[in-house]
């Protein structure tokens, strides 16, 4: 059946229904369609394991950073509406009568991750509030009939969710309700009414401002509404706040100001309104980046240029946490389904008892991993024959490597944090103030070999005592807070610092003076710094004596030191850290941040970009006259200002194609040579569809 | 901001008395600065971060510096190292070139230019060698890649490159002889230099893209005698008068050459179309090759699809035949829709109905959203139900517009929805903002084809080939030769009317009145009423139509083309 169609432009293509029952699982997709590369099943089936845990991770991660945001909104919600059912004489609970409590919900500019928030706020509404949570989108909303009939057939829907019983008839009526506030309240009686009696008694005192829920709506973007729809709306929905009690849930993706821009006084003194600041999506990078990657729980792991271009992507483009997660599963598949060897990427016990079953490719596979032959070369030779052709010691080998790669991981996230309490929050951040900024360049290169690190150890040699107590009381916590046994004595030493420095206060000190001056210094700018750092220099080598303070301190510096330089290696140092680290950054590029214009651009430019024929090869700038005739096209036309004579355009189009048949035969009769002239217009429309926007 | 940093140490070292030229050369070169910064920014990467770190004095509170550099590092340096992807190494500057104001015969020096190009290394035409070799320089001197190239050398080649480019679009209209007075004026010193390279020239002899470096070489010490001081100054103010030539208002000109004046025989649809289907395509093996390469990722796409995203294709060349064989490779057994978005008449509510088509519902929906809608229910009720869409030219002009893309983006953020849609206008990731990104959820996937656009175009016209032409031509003949010759002589008089004022664009047409009293003279018709009679018939062939004008009086006019009109006129001279 073909696809093109003068009268039609949708085919549809239905297989018969047995065919069809026969579909093909997923997992065969993974194989690359030809041969059955190695484990591939397994591979799938730990992707789409892994996968699961961090999705669900990052669910609970993303509810727990809300909590307190809803926490808030809950409580608000619950005490707006309680001067309902005072009955007090008071003035200002009259005023706020006639007020809707409103909340005006900062989300931020990343809007694609609204959605979720949004959803997971009518969740815990319905759960703890009320059952009327209804969300409405402006898009929905073109005009006031609109606007209410969502309302309505929203508001419907929740109720029948509460009591499906009998409601079946009753909304079928609904249906052809005309819709008005004043129909909705009638609803709103009749609803509450009708449950009234079925409570019992004691319920009813107990939730006693209860009795009437509140409806609460929620209007997710609230920039994009119609001016007109939500002053109307806001100002009926005014008159009846006594008998329908609603409450206002603004979804504000820029500042607050837009409220007063989007109403204009007369309606905004119609609403209570209460500012909610939702979790800034940085914060919630960092805890997503900390609970995923910087731990040993998820055996996957970034590369440098991956997660810089992740973060990039995140920070340059749209803040966006979706988009982040969306980039990190493509990497995990991408890394599941290029490299043979992730099957190993898995728990430590699984991967060991997966090195059992590894095939004779598989091993070959090991012994051609770069990082792996670099191990080799440095064995003895006797343990390098044997490492090359048994297979038993090569697996053997592998558990102990994936052993030590594990011990690596968990050394190096403790040293990491523990270097980054140190770094955070040291004036100018030489090595930024985000861990994941410092991840970053561990995972670069050897961090104590950049410039800015052996800043960081100058600036940590001028900190107080307090300061460095401090930072020290930190590492502590999280050395402690972990379970490794080959850095236990590492929390150890630092109490005994912190022992020591505990003690330096006991003892007389002598040389406040000195101790003073390091303080003042905390707080200038790098000049000063940097100027001073000279006069201690000078002033260390004119008077030799240290204070005790200066000689402990110096000790915890290179403690830090030593344990940066054991501990934070790089990981390609590893060997099989092939195995674990997903590194071709390109390709996630390519796939998340395509630049379209760019790639147009080069296929016209310089096609020997991709067709690789040496006839094509040219230099800078220039087209070859055999190159496809779309690309002179379009380089002739470069050569024009905003519009283009087309008769100009095929004559010099022929006579750069004609120019280069003569050169092969000299035959071109005159019909080929009319053909060639209109070749460009066939080609025509193309161009302009590719580049003629450029041009106008 | 590491060359307006140099600049500045290099000022703050020296103290001296400064003229008011100097400032302004200090000034203009400031503004130089940034430019050349810009270009040089991928080049100096490395060093500007090492030199930040220490000198970024002022942002003190805010940590989230956006570091640009680093930025530009990392997404900037894997179009470096990506040997597949489509991105080549030069900068935007070239992808989004200033827009330059271009002689009218530019277009024309550049073909010759081209044709000339050897291809095996040809010797160069000896008779005519200052040609040969200068128009290259010209041209390129114009475009904007060379002037990228002319600022990521170093700054003293900087200066004496760019009079270079200068002097030699004086000099190559003058060896044309073209029209342009205005440029035959050069100086002596040009013309040396000249003369010196030309010497160079001939004595290597090789290859012309070889002597193009040779000539910077040579040129550059030539050009140290210029004052580079007002070259640099022409240079800036030269940019700022591009960019208001390229903007002004006013009309712009193109040379009046038309169609009509190319005697060439129009062709119709099956002519041209047997004439291209004898051109063998050049590059057959590169291009299937290519096309392998894309082949061998149908699986990855179907996978990728199966986990929830869904994959665009972008690059030049028609994706048709592509995204036709993973269909026929892969979606045998699937249920699918194939939706040509190039398609005139296709519509969002066209592709709902194919959907709801699948889901076997007989019965309307009120409003394109209710149908929406519907189909979610249904799609997030029954998690079996599988629907692959294929959609060529996602850009199309009647898909582009947002509510077509919202609609189109709900769809496809359903999870057994799976879409691959293709585009192709360069400016197609426009339509997409952040909300609508997340509901397509995209992986890009770039697929440069080089094939010819022909399904996606034959919907359109070209101007070139016949379309109805020879229509009218033959059915004019054929009603008038049935007709009375006092017939045929009205309707000559109407033909020689309108073709005496085809150049008055405020031409409506013959008056009534008017062509009355002109037949009458040409003994004709003798009443009003056999000239109306005449008219009818001629309205009811479709030879005239009639205008009430603002006065209330009718006009009459022929609505054929005037080309046809004169060959018609010739043909019935030939005949009497």
């Amino acid at each position: 059946m073909a696809t093109s169609s003068v009268s039609k432009g949708c085919f549809v293509f239905k297989p018969n229904f047995k065919k069809r029952k026969i579909s093909v699982p997923i997992e065969d997709y993974f194989n690359k369609g030809k041969n059955a590369s190695e484990d591939s099943k397994l591979r799938f089936e730990t992707y789409q394991l892994i996968w699961q845990q961090m999705k669900s991770e990052t669910e609970r991660l993303q509810e727990e950073l809300n909590k307190n945001l809803f926490d808030s909104l809950i409580e608000f919600l619950q005490t707006s509406h309680s001067g309902l059912w005072k009955n007090s004489e008071d003035w200002s609970c009259e005023i706020k009568l006639r007020e809707i409590p409103t909340a005006a919900l900062i989300l931020g500019v990343n809007v694609t991750d609204h959605d979720l928030t949004l959803r997971s706020l009518t969740e815990v509404l319905q759960n703890n509030v009320t059952p009327y949570v209804v969300s409405l989108q402006a898009k929905d909303c073109p005009d006031m009939k609109h606007f209410l009939q969502k309302l309505v057939s929203q508001l419907m829907d929740c109720k029948v969710d509460v009591q499906s019983k009998e409601k079946e008839s009753v909304q079928v009526i609904q249906k052809n309700v005309h819709y008005s506030m004043d129909s909705l309240s009638a609803w709103y009686m009749s609803v509450t009414q009708k449950t009234d009696p079925k409570m019992p008694r004691k319920k009813r005192t107990f939730s006693s401002q209860w009795q009437s829920p509140p409806v609460v709506l929620i209007l997710k973007d609230m920039e994009s509404f119609t001016t007109k729809v939500l002053q109307d709306f806001i100002i009926i929905s005014s008159q009846h706040l006594h008998e329908f009690p609603l409450i206002l849930i603004f979804g504000i993706a820029t500042s607050p100001v837009v409220i007063h821009r989007l109403l204009p006084h007369a309606v905004s003194s119609l609403l209570c309104i209460e500012l909610f600041q939702s979790l800034s999506c940085k914060e919630h990078l960092t805890t997503v980046l900390d609970k995923l990657l910087l731990t040993t729980q998820f055996p996957f792991k970034l590369s440098e240029k991956v997660l810089q271009i992740l973060t990039n992507i995140f920070l340059y483009h749209d803040f966006s946490i979706q988009n982040f997660i969306k980039g990190l599963q493509l990497s995990l598949l991408e890394h599941f389904y290029s490299q043979p060897l992730s099957v190993l990427c898995c728990n430590l016990p699984e991967a060991k008892r997966r090195t059992h079953f590894l095939s004779a490719n598989q091993c070959e596979n090991i012994r051609r991993l770069p990082s792996f032959r670099r191990y080799v070369e440095k064995q003895s030779s006797q343990k390098q024959v044997a490492l090359l052709t048994s297979d038993r010691s090569l697996k053997e080998e592998t558990q102990s490597l994936l052993e030590n790669l594990h011990v690596y991981h968990t050394n190096y996230f403790l040293v990491l944090r523990c270097l980054h309490q140190f770094t955070s929050s040291l004036p100018k951040y030489p090595l930024g103030r985000q861990i994941r900024e410092l991840y970053c360049m561990c995972l670069e290169k050897n961090i104590w070999d950049s410039e800015e690190y052996a800043s960081v150890l100058q600036l940590l040699r001028l900190l107080a005592k307090d300061e460095l107590m401090a930072m020290l009381q930190n590492c502590f916590k999280v050395f402690q807070s972990s379970s490794a046994k080959e850095l236990g004595n590492t929390a150890k030493k630092i109490e005994e610092f912190l022992a020591q420095f505990q003690s330096l206060d006991e003892t007389k000190e002598e040389e406040d003076t000195s101790q003073l001056q390091s303080k003042g210094l905390q707080k200038t700018d790098l000049y000063h710094l940097q100027k001073s750092l000279l006069e201690m220099k000078e002033l260390r080598s004119t008077s030799k004596r240290q204070t005790k303070f200066e000689v402990l301190r110096e000790q915890v510096v290179s403690f830090v030191d030593s344990l940066v330089r054991e501990y934070l290696l790089p990981p390609d140092t590893q060997p099989l850290h092939e195995t674990l680290y997903f590194s071709s950054a390109h390709t996630l590029r390519q796939h998340l941040n395509a630049a379209p214009r760019i790639a147009l651009h080069t296929a016209l430019n310089n096609p020997y970009y991709y067709l690789k024929n040496e006839a094509l090869r040219s230099e800078e700038g220039c087209i070859p006259n055999v190159a496809p005739d779309i690309c002179i096209a379009y380089k002739l036309h470069l050569e024009c200002s905003r519009l283009i004579n087309l008769v100009d355009w095929s004559e010099a189009f022929a006579t750069v194609v004609t120019a280069a048949e003569k050169m092969d035969a000299n035959s071109v009769t005159s019909e080929e040579r009319n053909e060639v002239i209109q070749y460009p217009f066939k080609i025509n429309s193309t161009t302009s569809k590719s580049s003629q926007p450029a041009v106008e | 901001m590491t060359s307006t940093l140099e600049l500045k140490e290099d000022k703050m070292l020296k103290v001296q008395f400064v003229g008011d030229d100097d400032v302004l050369n200090h000034i203009l070169d400031r503004e130089g600065g940034p430019k050349v910064k810009k270009e040089r920014a991928q080049l100096l990467l490395n060093t500007q971060k090492i030199i930040k770190k220490p000198e970024n004095e002022l942002e003190e509170d805010d940590q989230e510096v956006l570091k640009d550099q680093n930025y530009v590092e990392v997404l900037g340096q894997d179009v470096q190292e990506s040997l597949k992807n489509g991105s080549a190494t030069d900068g935007g500057n070239k992808v989004y070139p200033f827009q330059n104001r271009k002689h009218p015969e530019k277009m024309a020096k550049l073909a010759s230019e081209l044709a000339k190009t050897p291809r095996k290394s040809v010797s160069l035409n000896k008779n005519d060698p200052e040609i040969t070799i200068d128009i290259p320089q010209c041209s390129k001197g114009h475009s904007a890649s060379d002037k990228s190239q002319l600022k990521n050398n170093d700054k003293s080649e900087f200066l004496s490159t760019a009079p270079r480019g200068l002097r030699k679009r004086l000099i190559v209209p003058r060896s044309h002889s073209d029209s342009e007075s205005e440029y035959s004026a050069s100086n002596s010193e040009d013309d040396e230099g000249v003369a010196q390279e030309y010497e160079e020239d001939t004595n290597e002899d090789i290859l012309s893209q070889k002597i193009q470096a040779q000539n910077r070489v040579v040129s550059a010490p030539v050009c140290k005698g210029t004052p580079s001081k007002k070259m640099k100054r022409k240079k800036t103010s030269h940019l700022v008068e591009e960019y208001f030539e390229a903007h002004s208002s006013s009309k712009v000109l193109t040379s009046d050459r038309t169609l009509q004046k190319l005697k060439r025989a129009k062709l119709d649809q099956q002519t041209l179309h047997n004439l291209l289907s004898k051109v063998s395509p050049s590059f057959s093996a590169e291009l299937k090759q290519l096309n392998q390469q894309h082949e061998q990722l149908f699986h990855k796409w179907m996978l990728q699809l199966h986990l929830g995203f869904n994959i665009v294709l972008y690059g030049l060349g028609s994706k048709r035949d592509l995204l036709e064989r993973f269909r026929t490779t892969m979606l045998q057994d699937c249920i699918h829709i194939v939706i040509n978005g190039f398609f005139p008449g296709i519509s969002v509510k066209s592709i709902l109905n194919s959907v709801t088509e699948v889901l076997d519902h007989m019965g309307t929906f009120r409003s394109v959203l209710d149908q929406l809608e519907w189909i979610t229910n249904k799609f997030k009720e029954d998690s079996s139900l599988e629907l692959f869409l294929l959609i060529h030219n996602l850009d199309s002009q009647m898909l582009r517009g947002d509510k077509s893309q919202q609609i189109i983006g709900q769809l496809s953020s359903l999870r057994n929805i799976y879409l691959i849609a293709s585009i192709d206008h360069l400016n197609a990731p426009l339509m997409w903002d952040h909300a609508k990104q997340s509901l397509y959820n995209w992986l890009w996937y770039e697929t440069t084809t080089y094939s010819h656009y022909t399904e996606e175009t034959s919907y359109e016209n070209s101007l070139l080939v016949k379309q109805s032409g020879s229509l009218p031509l033959s059915s004019l003949i054929h009603v008038l030769r049935s007709l009375t010759p006092n017939a045929r002589g009205i309707f000559r008089l109407l033909i020689k009317y309108q073709l005496d004022n085809q150049d008055n664009p405020s031409y409506t047409g013959l008056c009534f009145q008017d062509f009355y009293q002109q037949c009458r003279e040409a003994f004709l018709v003798n009443s009003d009423l056999t000239l109306r009679a005449q008219l009818t018939e001629f309205r009811d062939h479709k030879l005239i139509r009639t205008k009430k004008g603002t006065d209330g009086v009718e006009y009459l006019l022929i609505p054929v083309d005037n080309g046809i009109l004169t060959d018609f006129l010739e043909k019935e001279e030939e005949e009497s």
